[in-house]
This record gives structure tokens, C-alpha cells and sequence, in this order.
């Protein structure tokens, strides 16, 4: 009984994108819509072959993009949370500009930055300020969060600051701290998609979301549709790869990848 | 004046711990505790029995050092224990406070590991505390596989694994049912006969303080103060027949009656 639920759903989302995929080829066909209004879901997967050698290189190009944006705001998020939770003063001085940064739509500071950085390092700063901040203010949770009495153990048993944070507040943070970096993961390609079409309207770059913008200037719409899949692909597999992540460093003791009967 | 958290007493003295009117005010300036003059001797058994916030967890803190008081002096025997290279006070709190990321020997390890003990020496330190609480087999299992009753075993545990020579217990078993309860107790009373340890133990059953100790203390509501002093004076090495005699329920008569008006005085208690 409870196998069989299971399996359905797993099973509706998949009939529910077939129903649409038909439908929509459907449509096209009916209608006889051309390509360059609306491709069908065929068209799409032919041009999806046809355009592979390009299509390939650019997801390549925003995939590192968005890694070097993700590893750049893990550490920062990390690094600037474990100052800020050892130094007051410090996370007085700078958690405001934090929030400003993060509050600031990236899409009115990308140009800006295109200006003054080279686009490559430009692409890679968008996605680090769009991603950096779950990853801080999760860590600075997580390291607030700490068992008040274990701290008290620590503090009876002469704990120093280095031996406290190795050994009680980064081992509780650690669930927050893979939370915020699940958030990051999806944030980082946003980041850089978004650098990407900013600097793709200046007319360089030649990462995915550049492909979409230049297809659609040349009305190849199946090409934006091709291109838009593979984004999508990525995200999907980059949170299942942090989800993964997460799951198999906390499966032993953490309530979130504990099944429900245990 | 503000108080001093755990001078050096005596290397002479006869006392484990000693308070000497000690008050601790609040930053939001609740007096908790005092003013209270303690002494507890080497090797006693000593209960804090009172209604919940009268100050007993507080006064545990302060000899731990855990807070500073906010006037006297609180002296607690340490040099014995540090002589041996080993720490001195050994704290179990209310809940089992493990850490959930390690396992059962992990978190015994904890305060060796913080101390820096060798590893050799370290193993063997666990093996014997696991072993006197009853949980060797269960090293290398995670806190949450485990019961109430055996998280409390390993704080315990944890507790001894620096051969203290104050143990510290802050109504360790108020969360366990009664049959695990009875069980702990006579588990600590046989490792107390057997280890010689100082213990301060705080509780809000007056069955279980009569139970354990040698001497009850009634403390009384806020601010907490010393109430009343009982010399339980039964036979050892106690046992179920304890439990159950009339002695016993004549001892826990008298502490219930001493407690009455700290309770009477207690808004919704």
C-alpha cells in the first residue's frame, strides 16, 4: 500500500510532462505552427542534436562559471560567518552590506561590474554575490544554534575558541551550512546566467544563457528552446547533487535525513 | 562586591566544596540564590532538593564555575584531582546534552580530547567509564539509537571518564520513567560506594534525595536560600528493601514537611 503511493508519486509528475510534451506537439502540428514562431518538442530535440557541438561547449562554459561562483560563495559565506561569530565588532561592521548586497538585483549591477572587470571575473562575481548570502546567514545560524549546556561543557572543560569551533559549533552548524550551500548551488547558475546576458548584449561571451540571447536575435527559436532545456537539466542535477551531498554526510545522526519511523 | 568563581580550598581540608555567603543576582536582576553557606566534605553524598527555581541548578553552576557569583566566595577542592593530570569537576546536566554527530565513545572522549590526553591512555580511560555505567557494548552507537535511560549512562559516563573528584548532577533522571529511574539510582549509589567520588546531586523528588544521600538539603523559593537539614542516617549499602521500609518513608515525611512552605509561598505550585 504504502510502496504503491510511493510509486505514484514518482510516476504523476512523469505523465503529467509526457500529457504536456504530446499536447504540445499536438498543437504545433495541428495548427502547423512554423519553427520560428513555435518548434515542437521534436524540433527541439533535433536541434538539441544537430547543435550539440555548440550547444555542449556553452553549457561547459556557464557549468564552470557557475562552479567557480558556487566554490567562491561557499568559502565566502563560510569564511565571512565563522569572522563574524568570533568577532562582534566585525559582523557589526559588515553584515549590513551584506543585505545590500544581496537586496541589490543583480541584473542592475552586472553592466556595472562588465565595466570594470573583465567579463570572465565579471560572470564569476555575479554568481558569488548572488549565492554567497544563504551560505552566510545559514553558517551564522548554525553556529548560534549550538546546545546551550554543551557549550557549557566545553567551557568546564577549559575548551579554547579553536577547539570550540572544531568540535561543537562547526559540527552543529554543519545541517545549516549544507542547507544554505543546496540554496547557493541553484543560485550560482542564476548568477551566472544573468552575468551572461548582460555581457551577451555587449556582445562577447559564449556560455548558454549568451546562446539564448543570441538565437533569439537570429529567430532560432528552437535553438533557445534547446538551450533553455540544458539550464534547466543543470539546475535540477546540481541540486540533486547537493541534496545527495547533504544527505550522506548527515544520514547518521541528523533528524532531516532520518526516515520517518526511526 | 563581586563574588570570586572557585578559589583553591585547603589541600588539608577535610571539604570537597565550600560557599561562603554566596548570592547570584541576574543581569535582569532576578536574585537566585543566597545568600547560601555550603559545605560539602570529601566523599559525601549531598542532595539539593527545592521547587523549581529556588536556585539549585544556579548553585550547582557556580561551583562548577560555569558562572561567577555575585558576592562570596566559592572554594572547591581542585589540586587532588590536577595532581593526577586529570579534571576535577565532572557536570551532568538535566538532559543527556551528547553531541549527535559522535558516537557514544566520541562523546565520552570529549573531555580527554579537549584536554589533550594521549590517545593510548584515552581508549583506555572510555573502556573503563562505558564499562561502569553498563554500556560497553554499546560504543560505537549513536545517541539517537539510544534509549533515554542510556543517554543518561553516557553523560554519566562522559562525567567519570576524567576520574573527578566532584561529580555534579543536575536532576539527571527527572526525564526518565520510575522503573529506569530506580535503576540509575542504584547503579550511581553502587559506583559512589565503589569510587569514593564527592557527589552533589539536585533533584525535585524528595524520595529520590532521601534515597541516595547522606544529607538533604531544603532549599527555599526564590531567592534560594538553605531551608532546612536532614542527616539521613540508614543503613548501607541501601537498597530495594530501603526503598521500601518504614524508616525511609519516615525520612521522606520529614523532608516533605520542611519543603511544605517553600511550596506554600509559590504562586501556582
Amino acid at each position: 500500500m504504502k510502496s504503491s503511493l510511493h510509486a505514484v508519486r514518482l510516476l504523476l509528475p512523469v505523465v503529467v510532462f509526457a500529457a504536456a510534451i504530446l499536447l504540445w506537439e499536438a498543437i504545433v502540428r495541428i495548427n502547423d505552427i512554423q519553427p520560428y514562431v513555435l518548434p515542437g518538442p521534436v524540433a527541439v530535440f533535433e536541434t538539441l542534436i544537430s547543435d550539440w557541438p555548440v550547444l555542449s561547449q556553452s553549457l561547459g562554459v556557464t557549468l564552470l562559471t557557475t562552479l567557480e561562483g558556487f566554490v567562491a560563495a561557499a568559502i565566502g559565506g563560510i569564511v565571512l560567518a565563522l569572522l563574524f561569530n568570533q568577532s562582534k565588532w566585525l559582523e557589526y561592521s559588515l553584515f549590513p552590506y551584506a543585505v545590500i548586497l544581496q537586496v541589490t538585483p543583480v541584473i542592475a549591477i552586472a553592466p556595472l561590474l562588465l565595466i570594470y572587470l573583465q567579463q570572465q571575473t565579471a560572470v564569476v562575481v555575479c554568481a558569488w554575490i548572488v549565492a554567497f548570502f544563504p551560505v552566510l546567514s545559514n553558517t551564522t545560524l548554525g553556529l548560534n544554534s549550538v546546545d546551550r549546556n554543551l557549550a557549557g561543557l566545553f567551557q568546564l572543560y577549559g575548551a579554547t575558541r579553536l577547539q570550540t569551533l572544531a568540535y561543537l559549533k562547526l559540527p552543529a552548524a554543519l545541517p545549516f551550512i549544507l542547507g544554505g550551500l543546496r540554496i547557493a548551488g541553484g543560485l550560482s547558475l542564476i548568477g551566472a546566467v544573468v552575468a551572461e546576458i548582460a555581457a551577451g548584449t555587449a556582445g562577447a561571451g559564449s556560455g548558454l544563457a549568451f546562446r539564448i540571447a543570441e538565437s533569439g536575435y537570429r529567430l532560432n527559436i528552437p535553438r533557445m528552446f534547446a538551450a533553455l532545456f540544458l539550464l534547466s537539466v543543470a539546475g535540477i542535477v546540481i541540486y540533486g547533487l547537493l541534496a545527495l551531498i547533504s544527505h550522506l554526510v548527515l544520514r547518521r545522526w541528523h533528524e532531516s535525513a532520518l526516515g520517518k519511523e526511526s | 562586591m563581586a563574588g570570586q568563581a572557585s578559589s583553591e580550598l585547603d589541600a588539608g581540608s577535610p571539604l570537597a566544596v565550600s560557599l561562603r555567603g554566596v548570592t547570584k543576582i541576574y543581569d535582569s536582576g532576578v536574585a537566585a540564590l543566597g545568600p547560601v553557606d555550603l559545605d560539602v566534605k570529601r566523599g559525601e553524598f549531598v542532595s539539593l532538593v527545592g521547587p523549581s527555581g529556588c536556585g539549585k541548578s544556579t548553585a550547582l553552576r557556580l561551583i562548577a564555575g560555569l558562572a561567577a557569583p555575585t558576592a562570596g566566595t566559592v572554594g572547591v577542592s581542585r589540586l587532588a584531582a590536577e595532581m593526577r593530570g586529570h579534571h576535577p569537576i565532572g557536570f551532568v546536566f538535566q538532559e543527556p546534552t551528547l553531541m549527535p554527530w559522535a558516537s557514544v565513545r566520541e562523546n565520552v572522549r570529549l573531555p580527554l580530547k579537549l584536554a589533550h590526553a594521549p590517545t593510548g591512555e584515552a581508549d583506555a580511560r572510555i573502556d573503563e567509564a562505558l564499562a561502569q555505567v553498563g554500556l560497553a557494548e554499546f560504543a560505537r552507537a549513536y545517541p539517537r539509537e539510544l534509549s533515554g535511560g542510556m543517554k543518561m549512562r553516557v553523560s554519566l559516563a562522559r562525567a567519570l571518564v576524567t576520574d573527578p573528584d566532584i561529580l555534579l548532577m543536575d536532576e539527571p533522571f527527572a526525564a526518565l520513567d520510575e522503573i529506569t529511574r530506580f535503576r540509575l539510582n542504584n547503579d550511581l549509589l553502587a559506583l559512589w560506594r565503589k569510587l569514593h567520588k564527592t557527589v552533589i546531586f539536585v533533584t525535585h523528588s524528595v524520595f529520590e534525595s532521601v534515597y541516595l544521600s547522606q544529607r538533604v538539603i531544603v532549599m527555599t523559593a526564590r531567592p534560594g536560600r538553605i531551608g532546612a537539614e536532614f542527616h539521613v542516617s540508614a543503613t548501607e549499602p541501601r537498597g530495594e528493601e530501603f526503598r521500601t521500609s518504614a524508616e525511609y518513608a519516615a525520612f521522606c515525611r520529614q523532608v516533605s514537611n520542611a519543603l511544605a512552605p517553600a511550596y506554600a509561598g509559590h504562586a501556582g505550585a
